[in-house]
C-alpha cells in the first residue's frame, strides 16, 4: 500500500481546519490521490465499557455526551432500546416533544455542515452566514431545554420537560424568521457558480458504491439510495405528521449539499405540526418505569449523519446495562472514501472528506497506541486483521464449548 | 509587566487543541469567531500552527493516545503563553473521569493557567474567563 515513489501527504492530527483530532495520510503521485489511509482513536473515550458502570438513568447523559453536534440522537436511540427491552409505549405527548427536539438538532446540524464545508472551499461568506442563522436554533433551544447543546431532554419512559404553551407562540415565530433564512441560504448557495464549479461532479459516489460500503444518511439519499428509518421503522411522532424523504441522483458533494438543505425544510415542518399538535391540550409526559426486566432491546433513530443504532442488554438484577452497543452512522459513512477520493486531485479531497459530514468521536470504537517505544501507529488495514484473527480466536473458543454457537448454526 | 507579556495582551492568536472531546466545546470555541460573537473584533484570531499561538485552547478529556502529541503542541508553542482549559472534560474528567482511556485531567500533563468549566461552556463565558485572567495578568 505505501509505495516509496509516492508522496505522504498527512492531514491531522491536529489541523487547523479539523475541529476534531484526526488523522488521514493521502498517498499522492503528483497531484492525484492514489490511496487514503485514516488513524482512528485520538477520540476514543471508551463510552460503551463506562456505560457498563452506571445506572440506566445516568447512561442517558453519557450517550449524551458521545457526540456534540448530534447530541440528541444518541438517547432518543437508547431510550428507544430501553424501552423496546421493557415493552413500554410512552405517552403521546412526550413522542411530539421527542421529534421537536430531533429535527431541531437537524436543522442545527445541516447549518453547521454548510458553514463547515463553506470553510473547507475557503467561501467564508457561507460559514460566516450559514453560523449566523444558525444562532436563532441554539436560542429556541436555549428556551426549551436550557441548554445550547447537550438538552438532557430524554429519559426512560418519555421526556425531562414540557413545552410550555406561552413558548409555542415564540417558537413558531422564530421558526418562520429561520425558515426565511435559509431559504435565501439555499437559493444563494445553489445558484452560486464558484460553489457550483467546485463541488459538481466532485467524490462521486454510486448507488453501487453506496451498497457495497452500507453508507446511510444524507451521503445515501444523496446517489439516490432510499433510506431513512423515521420512515422505514417509525418511532416518536413521526408517522403521526405529514413530510417526504428527499433524494437526488448524482451523489457528488453538490447533492450531499442539496439533500441537507432541503431536509432543513422537512423537519421545519415536521416542528410545526408538532407543536400544533401539543399546542393547549394537557397530557402527561413521561411514565414511570419501576424495573428494568431482563432481556435485551435495539433502538435506533435516524441522525443528522444518519441512522444511530443502540443495543442494550439487561440482566435482570443489576441498575446497569450489562451490554450496551452502539454504531454511529459515521462509522459507515467514513470508508467510502476509498470509492469516491482515490483518482480525484488532492485540493478536492478535503471537501470530499468533509462531504459525509464525518463525526470522529461518534465513531471511534477502538484506540490503539503505545506512546512509549514511539511504534508506527497502526493502519486500517491492521485494524481490520486482528478483529478479523480475534473473531477466528473466539469462534473457536466457543466451538470448543459448543453451546451459543452451536445453537446459531 | 514585561514587554513580552505586554505583547501576548495586544492580540491574541488561538491555536485550539482538541485531546478526546465530544466535539461541543470545539464548535462553541468556532461559534466564537462567527458574527454573533465575533471574536475577531479583538484581535483574537485562530493560528495554524502552535508555533504562531499565544493562547492554547485546550478540550476534551485527553485521552492515553493523544497525550504525546498534546504536550508536543506545548512544548511547540512559544513562551510565554497561556493554557485554558475549556469544558468540563479538560477541567475535571466530568462524566469520563473513570473510563479506561482517561489520561488527563488536562493539568496532569501540561500546566493550566485558566479554568473554564460548563458542558459546554457558552460562547459568553470563554469571553468572560479570558478577559478575566487578562485583568489579573500582571
Amino acid at each position: 500500500m505505501a509505495n516509496n515513489k509516492k508522496v505522504i501527504v498527512p492531514i491531522g492530527p491536529y489541523h487547523p481546519l479539523l475541529e476534531e483530532p484526526e488523522y488521514f495520510q493521502l498517498y499522492c503521485d503528483g497531484e492525484e490521490v492514489v490511496d487514503v489511509e485514516w488513524i482512528a482513536g485520538y477520540n476514543h473515550r471508551g463510552i460503551e465499557k463506562l456505560s457498563e458502570s452506571k445506572h440506566y438513568d445516568q447512561v442517558t447523559f453519557l450517550v449524551e455526551r458521545i457526540c456534540g453536534i448530534c447530541s440528541t440522537s444518541h438517547p432518543i436511540a437508547y431510550c428507544n432500546a430501553v424501552e423496546d427491552l421493557c415493552g413500554i409505549e410512552i405517552p403521546e405527548r412526550a413522542k411530539y416533544i421527542r421529534s421537536v427536539i430531533g429535527e431541531l438538532e437537524r436543522l442545527h446540524s445541516h447549518l453547521l455542515w454548510v458553514g463547515l464545508a463553506g470553510h473547507f472551499l475557503g467561501y467564508n461568506t457561507v460559514f460566516m452566514w450559514a453560523w449566523k442563522y444558525r444562532e436563532p436554533i441554539l436560542d429556541m433551544f436555549e428556551m426549551i431545554t436550557g441548554n445550547r447543546n447537550h438538552y438532557a431532554m430524554l429519559r426512560i419512559g418519555g421526556v425531562r420537560r414540557d413545552i410550555e404553551d406561552e413558548d409555542v407562540p415564540i417558537l413558531k415565530k422564530t421558526l418562520s424568521e429561520v425558515k426565511g433564512k435559509i431559504e435565501m441560504l439555499t437559493e444563494a448557495v445553489l445558484d452560486d457558480p464558484v460553489l457550483a464549479a467546485r463541488l459538481k461532479g466532485v467524490g462521486i459516489l454510486k448507488k453501487e458504491d453506496i451498497k457495497n460500503y452500507g453508507a446511510i444518511g444524507p451521503v445515501a439519499r444523496a446517489s439516490g439510495v432510499d433510506i431513512d428509518v423515521r420512515r422505514d421503522d417509525p418511532y416518536a411522532a413521526y408517522n403521526l405528521v405529514e413530510w417526504k424523504v428527499i433524494t437526488t441522483e448524482n451523489g457528488d458533494v453538490f447533492d450531499k449539499a442539496v439533500v441537507r438543505l432541503l431536509e432543513c425544510f422537512e423537519s421545519i415542518k415536521i416542528i410545526e405540526q408538532c407543536l400544533d399538535a401539543i399546542y393547549h391540550k394537557k397530557g402527561e409526559i413521561w411514565k414511570e418505569v419501576r424495573e428494568i426486566p431482563e432481556g435485551e432491546g435495539i433502538g435506533h433513530h435516524e441522525a443528522p449523519r444518519g441512522e444511530v443504532f443502540h443495543y442494550v442488554r439487561s440482566d435482570g438484577n443489576t441498575t446497569s446495562p450489562v451490554r450496551h452497543k452502539i454504531r454511529a452512522p459515521s462509522y459507515v459513512n467514513i470508508p467510502t472514501f476509498k470509492a469516491s477520493c482515490i483518482g480525484e486531485t488532492i485540493s478536492d479531497v478535503c471537501i470530499i472528506l468533509a462531504g459525509v459530514d464525518p463525526c470522529y468521536c461518534c465513531t471511534e470504537r477502538i484506540a490503539v497506541y503505545d506512546n512509549d517505544k514511539k511504534k508506527k501507529n497502526y493502519s486500517f488495514k491492521d485494524i481490520v486483521k486482528k478483529s478479523i484473527e480475534k473473531t477466528k480466536k473466539i469462534k473457536e473458543e466457543i466451538g470448543k464449548e459448543g453451546k451459543l454457537w452451536k445453537g446459531l448454526l | 509587566m514585561s514587554l513580552k507579556l505586554k505583547a501576548l495582551k495586544k492580540s491574541l492568536w488561538v491555536y485550539h487543541v482538541s485531546g478526546g472531546s465530544c466535539n461541543n466545546c470545539d464548535i462553541e470555541i468556532l461559534d466564537l469567531l462567527t458574527p454573533r460573537f465575533d471574536v475577531e473584533r479583538f484581535g483574537i484570531i485562530l493560528a495554524a500552527s502552535p508555533r504562531h499561538a499565544d493562547v492554547l485552547l485546550c478540550t476534551g478529556i485527553v485521552n492515553k493516545k493523544c497525550v504525546e502529541r498534546v504536550k508536543e503542541v506545548y512544548q511547540q508553542t512559544p513562551k510565554p503563553c497561556v493554557v485554558v482549559a475549556v469544558g468540563t472534560c479538560s477541567c475535571s474528567g466530568g462524566i469520563f473521569r473513570d473510563g479506561y482511556q482517561m489520561a488527563g485531567p488536562l493539568d496532569k500533563i501540561i500546566p493550566v493557567d485558566v479554568y473554564i468549566p460548563g458542558c459546554p461552556p457558552k460562547p459568553e463565558s470563554i469571553i468572560a474567563g479570558i478577559v478575566k485572567f487578562l485583568k489579573e495578568l500582571k
